[in-house]
């Protein structure tokens, strides 16, 4: 399997093209792999839930709070359901004429491009300014949150830590998306000036032959990158035990018990904080 | 890079006498091999070195594919007949005279009795930075050397264009569009797949590699004319540098039916189709909506002709391809003699 396609300039020099498009088929299968084996464990571990004793406990002790607390509002719900049509136009659109189903696909994916690059630019505005921009991020502080998730995942029964607004795999996938996200569209908006679009003079030599190589490559790196991201963002969108998140991405609220099983309110305090 | 060496690279060659036989070659090699009609665009690639198949098959040896034939209310023309044979036939001469006259405009004599009708709608296509090797887009790279700000594109396309800019050379394409042509495919699994022929040739937006719809083991069997355009009013225009042996820079075909004979009478039924202009020889079925039940006068000819050319983007040496364009529509509407040509 080749990782990377080569051609020749007109100087006869060997230029980077793209990435080898045997790469969508592993990561295809990385990604099938991943869920089947995921499943698997889930049917046949003995992987632990928290004791229902230390929620009932909490709720009693917390039971001013709202039965309905509000997880995602409208504006976020509209910007994450905007940025995954975006995405699934710019995945069919690119891989499925690379797996053989042939179409005008070119507009299709440059306009779902621009889609996505603005629903990004407005998520990083309203995260900064209307959101705890921190709460989505990772650190040292989620060690021990890490070690607790992985005891549990071997059958240990781990009281404690709890995550905040977003739990722990939440923020690991958002990590990987906005690093394959930004390299997607990073590279796609200087790939932009190689079509035709009403905005931008075409100019394919803007930038040097082998930087539009390497251009090329990332933008595929991410984009293949992203097919297994988002087939293991489906699957656990779609799992039993996550659906309550899933749920609450489409209406907005969980149940107080909900926040109190899974979250901690010292971490994520809805007394104060959206 | 594209130096004519004359010598061709090593490769299997494989002569069939059955279009099963041909299948069981291609299937074998796969991408690999390589279909070998009249031999006028293959032996550009082999010689250039640029193609280096594994496999040649070479058609020649299938009568299948050979001859002439009716067909319904119609003709079945078989793949591997040549223009020759086309320009030739009587019912061709009596029925459809459109493809005789796009047939004729094709290249030269000698390259007539040579090339096929086959390969006359499969051929690919001239852009010279492709054709010499460059790996563009078309050749899987990722850049269009056409559409560059210095390039040379006096003969590229100005409509349909999704990176590459490369125009089919087709002459026969238009007038088969015109006649709604049937393409019999016999694809790599054995099944006979039948395409319009405007769906048989794609635009780069589809598949940046390819000009028709066949895939490897794929095979154009016959080309199959109905009834329903024979002696219509036609018309065919070819415009090139030279008045032989030529590729066109921009050609037309028409087919009409009117009301009645006299000038200004009704058309009732059209159909239209451009050549050079696009990867693919386009219908314009925007016009012929247009036109239909219109007077065949010099002002449909007008508002048709002005939407020929809706959209058309030249590049920086073709931008004659435009006024060229709407003139030819023109007169495929009113017909040569009565049309003002305008700039």
């Amino acid at each position: 399997m080749d990782f990377l396609t080569w051609g020749r300039s007109p100087w006869d020099q060997p230029i980077l093209t793209h990435l080898s498009w045997d790469l969508l088929w592993a990561s295809l299968f990385a990604g099938v792999v991943f869920l089947v084996a995921h499943a698997s464990y889930m049917v046949l571990s003995a992987h632990r839930k928290r004791q229902a004793a230390e929620t009932d406990a909490m709720e009693a002790a917390l039971g001013h709070l709202p039965e309905r607390i509000t997880r995602h509002s409208l504006v976020a719900r509209l910007f994450h359901w905007v940025m995954a049509a975006s995405m699934f136009t710019l995945l069919f659109t690119a891989f499925l004429p690379i797996a053989g189903i042939q179409f005008a696909w070119v507009t299709w994916h440059w306009v779902a491009g621009l889609v996505l690059t603005g629903s990004i630019l407005f998520h990083i505005l309203h995260a900064t300014v209307w959101l705890d921009f921190w709460s989505i991020w990772v650190g040292p502080r989620d060690i021990p949150e890490l070690k607790a998730e992985v005891l549990r995942e071997l059958g240990h029964d781990v009281p404690g830590p709890k995550s905040g607004k977003y739990p722990l795999g939440n923020r690991l996938y958002h990590l990987a998306i906005v690093a394959a996200g930004l390299s997607v569209v990073a590279t796609g908006l200087f790939m932009m000036v190689r079509v035709r679009t009403p905005f931008l003079t075409r100019n394919p030599y803007l930038l040097s032959d082998s930087t539009w190589g390497v251009t090329y490559v990332l933008h595929g790196m991410a984009g293949v990158g992203l097919v297994g991201l988002i087939i293991a963002h489906v699957y656990f969108a779609v799992r039993p035990e996550k659906w309550w998140i899933t749920k609450s991405m489409i209406l907005g609220w969980i149940t107080r018990r909900q926040y109190l099983e899974h979250h901690d309110p010292d971490r994520w305090d809805v007394a104060s904080n959206d | 890079m594209a130096v004519i060496r004359d010598v061709m690279p090593a490769f299997e060659l494989f002569q069939p006498a059955s279009i099963e036989d041909a299948q069981a070659v291609l299937g074998r090699y796969g991408a690999d091999a390589w279909v070998l009609a009249g031999g006028l665009d293959s032996l550009d690639w082999l010689k250039d070195r640029i193609k280096r198949p594994q496999a040649l098959v070479d058609l020649t040896g299938i009568p299948e594919l050979k001859g002439i034939r009716p067909w319904q209310d119609g003709l079945e023309i078989g793949a591997m007949a040549t223009l020759t044979e086309v320009v030739n036939h009587p019912v061709v001469r009596e029925r459809y005279a459109i493809l005789l006259e796009a047939a004729e405009s094709a290249a030269s004599p000698q390259i007539r009795n040579q090339g096929t009708i086959g390969g006359n709608v499969s051929q690919d296509t001239r852009c010279w930075y492709y054709r010499a090797g460059w790996d563009c887009y078309r050749a899987g790279g990722n850049i269009c050397y056409a559409d560059a700000p210095e390039a040379i594109n006096r003969e590229h396309a100005i409509l349909g264009a999704d990176r590459c800019v490369a125009v089919t050379p087709s002459d026969t394409a238009p007038a088969l569009i015109v006649l709604d042509a049937q393409m019999v495919i016999r694809t790599a699994a054995g099944r006979e797949r039948i395409v319009a022929a405007e769906d048989y040739f794609i635009g780069p937006g589809t598949d940046i590699t390819r000009m028709t719809v066949l895939q490897p083991g794929d095979l154009l069997t016959a080309i199959r004319l109905p009834g329903e355009w024979s002696g219509a009013r036609f018309y065919f225009e070819k415009v090139r540098d030279r008045k032989v042996w030529d590729f066109a820079l921009v050609s037309v075909a028409s087919a009409m039916v009117t009301a009645g004979s006299g000038t200004g009478s009704a058309i009732e039924r059209v159909r239209l189709a451009v050549g050079g202009v696009a990867a693919r020889p386009l219908r314009l079925s925007a016009v012929e909506d247009l036109v239909r039940g219109r007077p065949r006068n010099e002002a449909t000819a007008v508002v048709a002709a002005n939407l020929a050319i809706e959209g058309a983007q030249p590049l920086r040496f073709n931008g004659y391809k435009v006024p060229l364009m709407r003139n030819l529509v023109k007169r495929a509407i009113r017909g040569v003699e009565a049309t003002t040509w305008t700039s």
